[in-house]
């Protein structure tokens, strides 16, 4: 019987995207179900995910699954044949979980705070965003990637916010300083399932005015 | 014995419950180790350089070797020793797993602690709303004695807060979130889970914890 996969998502969504190259890794084929997440959330997607409302929401076979590094955990786990994502050392697993917490909670939040807010009231949430950055390339080092030689869990993490750079360049006022990560960035983009799934980086910053023009920070 | 583990050591604060969700793991799987407990207004050289992302507890070293963060921290000992294994073996059962345990640390235990430690009556009264809310989530999830089935999982170990600290936190500022009316299996489920023969052996004291909190809440408040 074949396997039914269907992922509530969100074009722009960096999270969405996680999931969406890991599937594409595998060559696992998804049904792929557009939320309108500025106007209305789908039945679906409140009866899948009534704990968080968000995308992305996997649902295999009647199952649901939510939260990106969960989800792409799982997506490793059950199709663990193709393509590994998590190391199968343990130390190294725990290195890929940590430092992917730390790119939702040390760059995205931080980010977040600046591109949702009054860019001058946030100079302190500016000068993180541009350590922690610089933190992930002493992570990576003379690495190809973060998984090591080859593509891995936390390149998948990290890989969509690529896209949204020179918008917290431009929305910021401030000058990110992380040229190991755009080469880094630039290798990834050569995979199919990166460049078939990364936001094209004008519709992010369009993204970022209309939403800052609607919450009233602009 | 000890050849089998290699060394291991723990860095932590007695009133943790972050670093007692790792020493209940570490004791459930029989693991020697070496405890180190931390003043977090003095932090130790060894702790800011086994942990300098963060520099907090708990902090696992084996090996050499540190890790930090609760919640990866119990994933590696559950991946590294199999014995007594707190997480569940298939894929979608280990999901579910992992979703719980971050529910409680990204919604939970801010909603709480936010509930009553914050010196805004407006505010307090909206977390204390998030918290109740939060609550009936996981009461609506816990279907067996644990939330592991019929043994302690990852997630029972993940709300050991909600177990001994909330009701600390709740005597200590007059706050009633926990109701045995409102959240029955909860509240059956805290007493079994802190009856636990090794989680009873690592718990702080309450009177202690209960002095921190009143002390915590002093503070806010005083700052009005």
């Amino acid at each position: 019987m074949a396997d039914e996969v269907v992922l509530l998502d969100f074009d722009l969504s960096m999270f969405c995207i996680r999931v969406k190259i890991a599937l594409a890794e595998k060559g696992i084929k998804f049904e792929d179900k557009e939320e309108d997440l500025v106007n209305t959330k789908s039945a679906l997607l409140l009866q899948t995910n009534p704990v968080h409302k968000k995308v992305p929401v996997l649902i295999h076979n009647g199952k649901p699954i939510c939260e990106s590094l969960i989800i792409v955990e799982y997506i490793d786990e059950f199709w663990k044949d193709n393509a590994p994502l998590l190391p199968t050392d343990p130390y190294q697993r725990a290195q890929a979980r940590f430092w992917a917490d730390f790119v939702d909670n040390k760059v995205h939040e931080v980010a977040k705070k600046i591109w949702t807010g009054k860019v001058e009231e946030h100079e302190a949430e500016k000068k993180e965003l541009i350590e922690n950055l610089k933190q992930l390339e002493e992570v990576l080092g003379d690495k190809p990637y973060f998984g090591g030689d080859t593509f891995g869990f936390l390149d998948v993490a990290l890989i969509p916010f690529y896209k949204w750079f020179s918008t917290y360049e431009k929305v910021g006022k401030l000058k990110l300083d992380c040229p190991k990560l755009i080469d880094w960035a630039n290798r990834c983009l050569e995979r199919e399932s990166v460049s078939t799934f990364l936001s094209d980086e004008n519709d992010v910053y369009e993204f970022v005015l209309s939403h800052r023009k609607r919450i009233g920070v602009d | 014995m000890a050849k089998e583990y290699g060394e291991v050591q723990l860095f932590g604060v007695g009133g943790s419950p972050y670093a007692r969700r790792v020493r209940i793991a570490l004791e459930m799987k029989g693991v020697q180790y070496t405890y180190f407990e931390e003043d977090l207004r003095n932090k130790s050289d060894l702790l800011l350089k086994y942990n300098p992302v963060h520099k907090k507890v708990p902090v696992l070293v084996h090996n050499g070797k540190p890790l930090a963060e609760s919640l990866v921290i119990l994933e590696y000992i559950d991946d590294t020793w199999g014995n007594h294994p707190i997480l569940p073996q298939q894929p979608y059962d280990r999901a579910l797993a992992q979703f719980w345990s971050r529910f409680i640390d990204d919604k939970c235990l801010p909603a709480i602690t936010k509930a009553a430690f914050t010196a805004n009556k407006e505010e307090r009264d909206n977390s204390a709303e998030e918290s109740l809310e939060a609550l009936q989530f996981l009461e609506n999830e816990l279907k067996h004695k644990f939330f592991g089935g019929e043994t302690i999982g990852l997630v029972d170990i993940a709300a050991g807060f909600i177990a001994f600290w909330l009701p600390a936190i709740e005597e200590a500022v007059g706050l009633k979130l926990l109701s045995c009316e409102k959240f029955p299996k909860l509240h059956k489920w805290g007493q079994e889970f802190t009856n636990h023969p090794v989680v009873k052996e690592n718990l702080p004291p309450r009177d202690k914890l209960v002095g921190f909190f009143k002390a915590r809440y002093a503070s806010i408040t005083a700052s009005k």
